[in-house]
């Protein structure tokens, strides 16, 4: 009876952690995953020079702080109208990284200071500890260009992916 | 004779597409006879040079059209964040000066960028004039 017992209790527990671990996790329950965003204008105006940040890699002060300064937007103009620029602060905010619950926007959220606002996510303590491994010069690659251009080596970066196995460093 | 029709479809098009870059011209050609009483018109050639002209940023880095859209408007251009910029030229790339907002979007932006000034509708006019003479 008694063995019968401890065998219960066995399976009962390794299903119970199984379960858990199924979940996501003990800490965080949250997903892993940006979720899928749409909005027309943010699309067509913000990859209309560089790759589709999705607004889950930075937290809304700093995405506030960045549409309020397109003129110089990374050394460059990228003035928008009133109404656009309005509309996909609007969207970044509402979908920034401190408004989302999954893993990857917590973490790169907890990674800043409460002091600052960063306009890089190759800045936050998240990317620079993920990236550890990769050398400036492979950055510099010609296929690569800079840290800026995520796309390069993770394939799904504008869907908010950055899986592993999404990952291929180009030469 | 579906060849035909494919031809016509093709000639009207290619038709179209002249159209709304000349239809943008006489609008520049407006706005230039204001800016200047002894406007003449505008000059593909003068607004080759302008395309290739180097200039120097006040960030110390030379730049001109050609910077990003490369020497020869035919061909692809690739912007400083790594991204294909379409050909400039219209027999190329049909659809350029089709969008009047996105054309005063980009001289607005760009004209700041390399010239740190707004570009006249003089020079505005010569450059699509250089565009459209591009074969």
């Amino acid at each position: 009876m008694k063995k019968w017992l401890q065998f219960l209790v066995l399976i009962t527990s390794i299903s119970a952690t199984s379960a858990l671990l199924a979940s996501g996790g003990f800490s965080d329950n949250s997903k892993q995953a940006m979720p899928a965003v749409a909005n027309a204008k943010w699309k067509t105006e913000c990859s209309g020079c560089h790759m589709l940040y999705h607004p889950g890699l930075l937290p809304e002060r700093s995405w506030n702080k960045m549409m309020a300064g397109l003129d110089k937007h990374f050394g460059e103009n990228a003035s928008l109208d009133d109404a656009s620029r309005d509309e996909i602060a609007r969207f970044l905010a509402l979908n920034s990284a401190d408004k989302q619950d999954n893993r990857r926007s917590n973490r790169i959220n907890q990674s800043i200071p409460a002091g600052a606002t960063p306009l890089r996510i190759s800045e936050t303590r998240y990317f620079t500890s993920k990236h550890d491994e990769i050398a400036a010069s492979t950055f510099k690659r010609k296929s690569i260009g800079s840290a800026a251009n995520c796309v390069a080596c993770h394939q799904a970066a504008e869907k908010g992916d950055f899986s592993e196995s999404q990952i291929r460093i180009p030469r | 004779m579906r060849n035909a029709y494919l031809f016509l479809a093709l000639f009207f098009s290619q038709q179209a597409v002249a159209e709304s870059a000349n239809t943008l011209l006489k609008k520049y050609e407006l706005l230039a006879k204001q800016e200047n009483a002894a406007f003449v018109g505008f000059a593909a050639d003068k607004g080759e040079r302008f395309f290739h002209a180097e200039r120097l940023h006040s960030d110390g880095k030379k730049v001109s059209c050609a910077t990003c859209h490369t020497a020869d408007p035919r061909k692809p251009g690739k912007t400083r964040a790594n991204k294909v910029i379409e050909a400039m030229a219209i027999s190329v790339n049909p659809q350029r000066f089709s969008d009047e907002a996105k054309v005063e979007k980009w001289f607005g932006r760009n004209c700041k960028d390399v010239l740190e000034r707004a570009c006249t509708a003089q020079e505005k006019g010569d450059f699509i004039a250089y565009l459209l003479s591009i074969k």
